[in-house]
């Protein structure tokens, strides 16, 4: 059992630096996240955020604006989430004596 | 942990530290629109010097700074500032989170998003702040300890 | 880019990940843990993701090695039974 389980870890290993060959490098500038029409045809929303981010909201770092404005909506859930973690800590916890 | 464990080096070095950690964290939220940073890991950075605090000068005087029973209070409060910039905009007329309708005068349509991305900035990182040291005080508390 | 400084940086997060599976002593297995998330930073500075690295540095080997140390100290290796 013990190894089938090693072979198995070993083939998965091999798969994923196989796969990883066909990745884009870093910062490839011809990388599909990087064009502005998507390998099906679609618009890609990076090419739009580097293009207004600065312009719609007046402040040069693009990953603020998307974090706290383009995705606003999804850091009041990260928030929520925190939040959540801190309550349900201080009912296991704190319990009354 | 015990008080007897207490090391002078100890305290004078982290009381000497806490602020000027807590100086650059609030530059880190506050300068989160030209650099990298912002409210989560700005509030990470204020929690940490309190933790640092409460490690090392114990809970009681540590309290001076941040009590303990301000956690969850304080944590809330951050997530209401956040959630209703949101829901004033919504009551302004625009859409939730949409930030040029807040009402702030004489200010163009992306310096009022700038200051909506700086409201909430500051919503994340007092929850984030509070929460983490609520987590802490919440282990000590539970087992009785410091 | 900086391909040499990747795989070193690579291999000492590999290494810190397996001495901190391999240590008995937890406290030292606890700051081998923040190590491995500082070595993590550093890889996301290199890949070009600041604002990753600063949460990860802050978050990682700051805030969950402070709560980490703060349990070990308060439970025993042994139970009592």
């Amino acid at each position: 059992m013990r190894k089938i389980s090693l072979l198995a870890l070993v083939l998965f290993g091999a798969l994923l630096l196989y796969a990883s060959s066909g990745l884009p490098g870093h910062g490839d500038p011809e990388g599909p996240s990087h064009r502005e029409r998507s390998p099906a045809g679609s618009p890609v929303a990076a090419a739009h955020y580097i293009r207004h981010a600065e312009g719609d909201a007046a402040s040069p770092n693009i990953v603020t604006v998307v974090l706290a404005d383009y995705r606003g909506f999804d850091t009041l859930g990260e928030t929520i989430v925190v939040l959540t973690a801190g309550l349900v800590c201080y009912l296991i916890l704190r319990r009354s004596p | 942990m015990t008080s007897s464990s207490r090391n002078p080096i100890l305290i004078t070095a982290s009381r000497l530290l806490a602020p000027f950690i807590q100086l650059f964290a609030l530059y880190v939220i506050f300068h989160g629109h030209f650099g990298p940073g912002g409210g989560f890991q700005g509030g990470a950075m204020l929690a940490a010097s309190i933790l640092m605090l409460r490690l090392s000068v114990g809970a009681e005087r540590s309290e001076l700074k941040f009590r303990k029973s301000w956690g969850t209070p304080v944590g809330a409060l951050g997530a209401l500032i956040f959630a209703g910039t949101g829901l004033l905009t919504l009551l302004l007329g625009g859409r939730f989170l949409e930030y040029h309708f807040l009402p702030l005068p004489d200010l163009s349509r992306a310096e009022l998003h700038s200051a909506g991305i700086l409201l909430i900035e500051v919503g994340v990182s007092l929850a984030v702040m509070a929460v983490l040291v609520a987590i802490y005080d919440d282990i000590m508390e539970g087992t009785g300890g410091d | 880019m900086y391909l040499g400084l990747e795989t070193a940086l690579g291999l000492l997060l590999l290494a810190s990940a397996l001495i901190a599976l391999r240590l008995r002593n937890l406290l030292a297995a606890a700051v081998t843990l923040s190590v491995f998330s500082f070595i993590s930073a550093l890889i996301y500075l290199v890949m070009g993701a600041v604002d990753v690295a600063f949460t990860e540095a802050v978050v990682g080997a700051g805030i969950t090695g402070v709560l980490f140390i703060v349990v070990l100290f308060h439970t025993s290796r042994r139970s009592i039974d």
